[in-house]
């Protein structure tokens, strides 16, 4: 049941399979905001000791941790960031882990880019969730991303050798902001320079059933494209191809379009539609594949 | 190369294509004389032989990728990536 949950549409959720992450600005309140910076600080003050409140065990169902009064949870239970979470893992996800990131100002201090956690070859994902419980303005220690690499089968530091790719991001923000990050998408801490603490909550939940139409696919039968949309020959500029074929700056022409075909081949497991394609490279390889 | 009197800088640029004339995409710069540990903003060089053209010396280059049976659509790093590097005065 997802009664008042506020599920994800088609094209966030393509977005999300194209980007490798989905921002949802400001959609936790200011009072919620307040309440959950003051937990959050208890958090970081306890970690690790007994104290903690409201600490989470490894696998725990998502709506059985941080209950009330907890404010994460409130958080995590707000009818937008819980219809999300719903869209993206379906019923019944389990805590994976979290952590509080606390940046100073003035912190200098920058991580390598990296990927959580290990390799990772399935097409099944798990979601991190990114809270920032107060504004965080340009340069303001917003942790940096690299749209779009959320596919590629790295692990861990091994991409800490690439300081600047063309079209890497850096979170900036309003008050309440949740960004939903593809476990696999690149992704670092950031220093602070400004003047002003930067506060934020990660937590990382694993789906336990496939990931398929958790969203409101009312818009889903319009959008959803057949193999035939190909952009070399006729295609659509408002089918679920045209989101996936968003290109990142950073990508070269090959990889690229390794990247549509990776894309599709997601696209294939959060609908079920394995006759889905974009520009028809992996139907083409099928039917040859048939013939031998 | 004089260690006493020289220092190495070292840049990594990474290419939309295995060819020296290709996109810069991604770039890392290290400075031996430590003047700047960074090259910050757009990319230093729109391709790697405008890197060329400005004094740097190709040292390495990735081979082209070959696509390994099984695994023709798996990304991974970046692929193209040239290693460069130039002298300059020690500070």
């Amino acid at each position: 049941m997802t009664g008042d949950l506020q599920l994800l549409t088609t094209a966030q959720v393509a977005t999300f399979v194209a980007r490798g992450f989905l921002p949802l600005p400001g959609i936790v309140p200011d009072d919620l905001n307040r309440a959950a910076t003051e937990e959050l600080h208890q958090v970081l003050s306890t970690w690790g000791s007994p104290d903690r409140p409201f600490a989470p065990s490894t696998g725990a169902r998502l709506d059985e941790i941080y209950p009330d009064p907890s404010a994460i949870g409130a958080v995590l239970r707000h009818p937008a960031v819980a219809g999300a979470l719903h869209s993206l893992l379906g019923s019944d996800p389990v805590f994976d882990h979290d952590f509080v990131h606390h940046k100073p100002a003035g912190d200098a201090f920058g991580q390598y880019l990296h990927q959580d956690a290990m390799v990772d070859p399935t097409l099944a994902f798990d979601v991190q969730l990114f809270y920032f419980p107060h504004e965080v303005l340009p340069g303001g220690g917003g942790t940096g991303f690299v749209p779009g690499t959320h596919l590629r089968r790295v692990h861990e530091t091994d991409v800490g050798r690439y300081v600047h790719m063309a079209g890497e991001r850096q979170w900036e923000g309003p008050a309440g902001s949740v960004v939903l990050f593809h476990q696999g998408l690149w992704h670092r801490g950031m220093p602070n320079p400004s003047d002003h603490e930067r506060l934020m909550y990660k937590i990382r939940l694993n789906p336990t059933a496939p990931q398929r139409r958790h969203w409101d696919t009312g818009d889903l039968d319009d959008m959803q494209n057949g193999a035939e949309d190909h952009v070399f020959a006729k295609f659509r500029s408002d089918s679920v191809a045209a989101v996936l074929r968003h290109r990142e700056r950073w990508l070269g022409e090959a990889d690229y379009r390794l990247e549509l075909a990776n894309r599709a081949a997601l696209w294939r497991y959060v609908t079920g539609d394995h006759e889905f394609d974009v520009d028809y490279y992996l139907t083409r390889t099928q039917a040859r594949e048939a013939l031998t | 190369m004089n260690s006493e009197t020289q220092r190495q800088q070292v840049l990594f640029l990474y290419l939309e294509h295995s060819n020296l004339d290709g996109r810069v995409v991604a770039w890392t710069f290290h400075d031996g004389a430590g003047d700047r540990s960074d090259l910050e903003g757009s990319p230093p060089y729109a391709s790697g032989t405008a890197a060329l053209r400005d004094g740097w010396r190709l040292i390495q280059a990735s081979p082209v990728p070959q696509r390994m049976p099984g695994a023709e659509r798996v990304t991974g790093r970046l692929e193209h990536e040239f290693v460069l590097e130039r002298l300059v005065p020690a500070p």
